[in-house]
């Protein structure tokens, strides 16, 4: 019998992917657990491997599984919810795929899967240059960091293999908090070996020999997955002390958050990692330098680490032909909120963000007309439709005071209230900060407070002045990002949507006015 | 799931760890998933085991929101209060949820049997709004059937 590929993705399972494979597997059917192809609206979106390709069928729950068998399906057969071959479905035929390229394909825990997909290609080439090679080769594909800051992810690795020290690190920062992104998620359930790979070829161009991810409690599957997956290349001799078959020991140890936000913040990280206070550190002296317990330190996100096996693959000068600017490559674009088609759309930089919201997530999932998007996460601007020309790039949008950050993008239609998301951008600082820098501890209160007054009409120009210059000390005055970058959704709520500070009457709050 | 402190248990599920600094975090997520909490008497203990001073174990305990210092309800239901939650009608679902078992945030019933804390994002925002039961996964949560769910489960 025919093999069903059904995702094990987190959202497919929250949407009852499990529920279908056990109907599946009671009909006699061969099941293989993948990653999410992305296309969340499409979810549990299953898939037959048929001549022509893999066939799929989504949305699919229990119930519609005996229909599905006796339409034909496991030979590819037409049914209402097939969507055809895949990969020419126009979501995915528009994509270029690298980082992506298998999540959703492969079996995430089978070795041997992996490898028949061109894993570890990118690893032997890396043993095979050397580490100052390899390096040169991250910096000539001008990868930049995919957490948010997007510096040059092979000058860092530079600045940490020329250091010298007893020890050195490398930290996969899989606390992807922001709101509106799961791509680090959907590559830890989808292709986890793909990062795995990156982590060995970082460790060996710097010189360490361990490695550390620290990813979220609140990704309960991703974490399962993941450690199935270090099981798997344990097993294999992937790690341990001749990792993959090289001279070179080396192993991961997965560590697990405890629910604060700022710890996605690298230095912030490191000392969570250290088992302290989840504190950020002054910069300098930077991690490179003095990183984990004090010694040097490559810390990048799930999918910096996860493109690099591409890049030592297929070669420096194949990802830098691609994107826009100085953004080079691809971005893996997470839709989400309030978008008729959600998921991952993995693209070269370049397209503008209307393109991004209109041509590809088709609008608002309510049909209402689109008001906000929020780029970048609880700390990116909210933009409205007359920015959607902005290209999809790190400069042109820092250029329009906004950020790209990991790549969430979050549709709001018409029924968003923008006074009430500056003030949960406060809320969220408060509930988050670290506490280390009192304008992001303290700035974040008042912050709260003074919405209120502006928004139940207390003297509004005074206070929407004194918003502004409290945005500005957060800005000027807090050692990292949680506190640097609330003002962004503040202070463009503010700008673009003044409207929604100066209604006369009652607040309304929320969506209280939708319909 | 909840047992009272017991240092001979404790003992136990330290054991698996070696007695660093570093090893903190894993240390205290394996005593909360040991006993449903992080009881007041772990600070002291912890501080001992891992040389380490009381203030700066209980430092450690009280900055993450994950620690709890005293055990949850039999469900624990996490709502994403998050923006791409919020952009699907998250805000007006958690409330609901919330009236329904006269909760606020963090609360848990006078039974015990059902906790309501917010969580700021599951990456599920491609199925907005989103929670989690027992951790399990739950996505565009409709109040009455999230209800249901939970109702079935105490």
């Amino acid at each position: 019998m025919s093999r069903v590929f059904v995702p094990g993705d987190a959202l497919a399972i929250a949407l009852g992917a499990d529920a279908v494979a056990g109907a599946l597997r009671n009909a006699g059917a061969e099941i293989v657990r993948t990653g999410s192809r992305g296309m969340a609206w499409l979810e549990p979106l299953i898939e037959i491997d048929t001549a022509g390709g893999r066939v799929g069928y989504g949305p699919v729950g229990a119930g519609d599984v005996p229909a599905l068998l006796n339409a034909g399906m496991l030979n590819g057969g037409a049914h209402a919810l097939s969507i055809g071959r895949v990969e020419e479905h126009p979501w995915m035929a528009g994509q270029k795929r690298i980082t992506f390229a298998r999540c959703g394909v492969v079996d995430p825990l089978s070795v041997e899967d992996y490898v028949a997909h061109g894993g570890l290609r990118g690893l032997k080439r890396a043993l095979e240059m050397g580490w100052q090679a390899t390096i040169e080769e991250i910096i000539a594909s001008s990868l930049r960091g995919r957490g948010g800051a997007g510096f040059p992810a092979g000058v860092k690795w530079k600045g940490a293999a020329e250091a010298q020290a007893s020890a050195k690190y490398v930290v996969c920062n899989a606390d992807e908090g922001d709101s509106g992104t799961f791509a680090d998620r959907m590559i830890m359930e989808g292709d986890p070996m793909a990062l795995i790979e990156g982590m060995a070829i970082a460790a060996f161009a710097i010189g360490a020999s361990q490695a550390y991810i620290y990813s979220r409690s609140e990704y309960p599957h991703a974490n399962a997955t993941f450690t199935k997956a270090l099981a798997a290349v344990r097993a294999t001799g992937g790690l341990g002390p001749h990792a993959f078959g090289s001279n070179h020991p080396f192993d991961i140890e997965l560590r697990i958050g405890a629910g604060a936000y700022v710890c996605g913040e690298e230095t912030a990280l490191l000392e969570s990692l250290e088992g302290k206070r989840g504190q950020v550190r002054a910069k300098p002296p930077l991690p490179v330098h003095q990183g984990l317990f004090g010694k040097p330190t490559v810390i990048n996100n799930v999918l910096t680490l996860a493109t690099a096996p591409w890049i030592m693959t297929h070669g420096a000068k194949a990802y830098a032909e691609i994107g826009f600017g100085r953004s080079r490559g691809t971005m893996p674009l997470q839709l989400a909120g309030n978008v008729k088609r959600p998921g991952l759309y993995e693209t070269p930089f370049g397209l503008t963000l209307g393109q991004i919201v209109n041509d590809i997530g088709g609008g608002s999932a309510s049909g209402r007309p689109v008001r906000a998007v929020q780029c970048g996460g609880p700390l990116g601007a909210y933009f409205p439709p007359a920015l959607f020309d902005t290209p999809y790039d790190y400069e042109a949008f820092a250029a329009k005071d906004g950020l790209i950050g990991h790549g969430g993008i979050v549709v709001f239609d018409d029924s968003v209230d923008m006074a009430a998301q500056a003030r949960f951008a406060m809320e969220f600082c408060a509930i988050e900060s670290c506490g280390k820098c009192t304008p992001c501890r303290i700035g974040s209160v008042r912050g709260q407070e003074v919405i209120d007054r502006i928004v139940a009409g207390e003297k509004r120009d005074a206070n929407i002045a004194l918003l502004q210059d409290l945005c500005r000390t957060l800005k000027l005055g807090s050692l990292c990002a949680l506190g640097g970058f609330t003002p962004y959704p503040v202070l463009s709520a503010l700008r673009y949507f003044p409207e929604d500070f100066r209604r006369d009457g009652a607040h309304s709050g929320g969506k209280a006015a939708r319909p | 799931m909840h047992k009272a402190w017991d240092s001979v248990a404790a003992d136990r599920v330290l054991a698996a760890f070696l007695p660093t600094q570093d090893q903190l975090l894993p240390i205290l997520h394996a005593l909360q998933a040991e006993f449903g909490c992080v009881a007041a008497e772990a600070t002291q203990y912890l501080a001992s085991k891992l040389n380490l001073s009381r203030a700066e174990v209980h430092g450690v305990i009280s900055f993450y929101h994950d620690f709890r210092r005293e055990p949850a309800g039999e469900v624990v239901v996490k709502l994403c209060r998050a923006e791409a939650c919020q952009a699907m009608g998250g805000r007006e679902a958690a409330e609901a949820v919330l009236a329904h078992f006269k909760l606020g945030w963090g609360e848990t019933s006078g039974d015990r049997s059902v906790t309501i804390e917010p969580v700021y994002c599951l990456g599920l925002c491609a199925a907005a709004p989103a929670a989690m039961v027992n951790n399990a996964p739950s996505a565009r949560i409709e109040p009455a059937r999230l209800i249901a769910e939970i109702e079935a489960l105490r």
